[in-house]
């Protein structure tokens, strides 16, 4: 029986105290009129602010046919120059964008954790795995933020699908009105499918039937602790195979909407695989990190360091699974050169380029290294050491596919970005370490793998 | 010097397991296991010293990779300058994701090929090499211990060796002069 200490507690309500008032500062500091962003802009000696006129565009590529600037509020034909006042109001709506963006990236980026650790939880039941059920419950637990994680992703969907806040450029209604003069033949072409009430429905299907998994997985793995047969393992196990074909199909479709959509003018037909990797790499790091902790203090004696090995394993080949997929897409678009697809990397790199090149590192070249050695994989402390890295890698990833969307050139890593991910992380310890509190026990009593697991040695 | 070994031979990897630990337990040399595929944390139980073959894996590694860049430099920059893909840019870093799928390739391929050479060098394996196993019953379903029997009562290492498990016991006059 687990319980979640003081200090654990105590840390979580700072994280979130000390996050939220971060982004309350950050946020009242932002721009709120056009003349406060011409102020901000002549006090950087801005280089937009001294020319009158200003060729609009977030790259040289981005005219290249009618209209990819990625911001709402306005559609510029090819070599439209916008004028000073326009410049300021599209400076303006990017400076709006981004303490929205900052929370949906952080509200993703441990929606996304919770969401892989449970494909990864049904995995292990769908395969039969003997190594891992020593680990079920810790999954368990960390799988707990699903809900409150995926009811906060909804909100967020359903007010930028009301317009409160103009992250998805498509919602704009005038885009798809040919009467307008923002009038975007791409964008009203895809409407079919891109509009408010399907992407609402879609999100919400998907959510209900991860959370329907989780609710009835739980359920199941607490009948099988009492059981006295195998009937409710059986359960589980049908249950992870039916979760599983709908995950890859919705985890696939949840990240074109959620994620690729910020840019709808750009596709990649790998994109979901792409966060996919992301995700479990996310996700496994997550149980190790929380295994480690949990061993360190005391609970979890069955696990031994075989367990770590295989979790740092994964770790190690989900990192380069993630890097041949972000590879793959990048070349390919790199060496065809088309002015719509190849656009998506100019931004990128011209107007990210640390964060770009930086998670790059930090996600390859660092667990790369760091992992390779057989030896290092069983050390505790360089497993934690190499997820840290994992971790804010993949965090600066989820920024730059959604930031250069929403927020363009306007970016900055401020108290905004900072207080949100401090935020849910706070909300993530708490509500993870909560769950595991509740459970009887750490180690599942009647899974029939378990004495497989705990002899597991590499 | 005229020794002779024991070959033990067991019917289980988990009893040849459990008897490699109780001989280690009584100080007693295990000379070589046979067994027809490999046991996991055998190595360890024996005493064998960790294997170095991932250092050497992850230098032919190193080198195949850089055997390609060296190579597409030459080939497509400065022997017979490429346009690829509408960059014609006589520049290596320029063109470089072009050359990552051969990188990669070049760098599998020599860490796999050399290091499977240096597995057989190590090993003294080589084309009709004639196989030094002792019993041919250790290809198909059976685990061989050979123990030096230097110094020990070699009855008393018998019994001892049936109580591990040994389904067989053999006494060997060692063939070396």
């Amino acid at each position: 029986m687990y319980t979640l200490s003081k200090n654990l507690k105590l840390s979580a309500i700072i994280f979130m105290v000390v996050g939220a008032i971060l982004f309350a500062v950050d946020y009242a500091m932002l721009p709120k009129t056009t003349a406060d962003v011409e102020a901000l802009e002549s006090a950087h000696g801005g280089g937009h602010g001294e020319a009158h006129e200003v060729p609009h565009g977030d790259s040289q590529l981005t005219e290249a046919h009618d209209g990819d600037a990625p911001m709402a509020g306005d559609h510029a034909e090819g070599g439209h120059v916008m004028s000073q006042e326009e410049h300021l109001e599209h400076t303006l709506h990017q400076y709006q964008n981004k303490p929205w963006s900052a929370i949906y990236i952080a509200a993703f980026f441990f929606f996304m954790i919770a969401l892989a650790c449970l494909a990864f939880y049904a995995i292990q039941y769908a395969s039969q795995a003997g190594w891992s059920p020593l680990l079920l419950r810790v999954m368990e637990g960390i799988t707990a933020y699903l809900l409150p994680g995926s009811i906060i992703i909804f909100v967020l969907l359903m007010l930028s699908g009301f317009h409160i806040n103009h992250m998805f450029h498509w919602m704009d209604p005038a885009l798809v009105d040919e009467s307008s003069d923002k009038y975007d033949k791409l964008i009203a072409g895809k409407s079919g499918y891109l509009n408010v009430p399907f992407f609402l429905a879609r999100a919400f299907v998907f959510i209900l039937g991860w959370n329907l998994y989780r609710f009835f997985a739980v359920k199941f793995a607490k009948k099988q602790d009492e059981a006295t047969d195998n009937r409710w393992h059986k359960k589980s196990f049908k249950a992870a195979a039916i979760f599983l074909v709908f995950f890859i199909y919705t985890e696939s479709i949840m990240s074109w909407d959620w994620i690729m959509s910020l840019d709808p003018h750009w596709f990649s037909t790998l994109f979901g695989w792409y966060v996919f990797a992301g995700m479990m790499v996310c996700a496994i790091t997550v149980i190790a990190m929380v295994t480690i902790y949990l061993k360190s203090k005391g609970y979890l004696e069955k696990v031994n360091d075989s367990h770590i090995h295989d979790l740092a394993k994964f770790m190690f080949a989900f990192s380069i699974f993630w890097t041949y997929l972000w590879f793959s897409q990048f070349m390919l678009i790199w060496y065809s050169n088309i002015p719509e697809e190849v656009t998506y990397f100019i931004t990128r790199i011209e107007d990210y380029t640390v964060p770009f090149w930086g998670m790059v590192g930090m996600n390859f070249i660092f667990p790369l290294l760091l992992l390779m050695n057989s030896d290092y994989k069983r050390k505790n402390w360089f497993v934690v050491m190499a997820g840290i890295v994992i971790l804010l890698g993949h965090y600066v990833d989820l920024f730059n596919m959604v930031m250069p969307a929403t927020v363009g050139k306007s970016w900055s890593f401020g108290f905004v970005e900072v207080g949100s991910l401090l935020f849910f992380l706070g909300l993530f310890i708490m509500i993870v370490f909560t769950s595991l509190s509740k459970r009887k026990s750490l180690e599942p009593k009647r899974n029939p793998l378990i004495e497989e697991s705990k002899h597991f040695h590499y | 010097m005229a020794s002779t070994v024991i070959h033990a031979l067991y019917t289980d990897d988990d009893v040849l397991m459990n008897a490699v630990k109780e001989v280690k337990k009584k100080h007693l040399h295990i000379n070589e296991v046979y067994t027809p595929f490999p046991v996991h944390g055998l190595d360890k139980a024996m005493g064998l010293a960790p294997t170095r073959i991932a250092i050497t894996s992850f230098m032919y590694g190193c080198l195949g990779l850089t055997v390609a860049i060296v190579m597409m430099n030459f080939i497509m920059i400065e022997d017979w300058p490429q346009d690829i893909g509408g960059k014609p840019s006589f520049s290596y870093i320029e063109n470089m994701p072009a050359f990552v799928p051969i990188m990669f390739e070049l760098t599998v391929f020599f860490a796999a090929h050399l290091m499977v050479i240096t597995f057989y060098l190590r090993s003294k394996l080589w084309p009709f090499k004639k196989a030094e196993n002792p019993d041919v019953r250790t290809t198909d379903d059976h685990f061989l211990m050979e123990i030096d029997t230097a110094g020990k009562d070699a009855q008393e290492l018998a019994d001892f060796l049936v109580t591990t498990g040994a389904t067989e016991i053999n006494l060997i006059a060692n063939q070396e002069a």
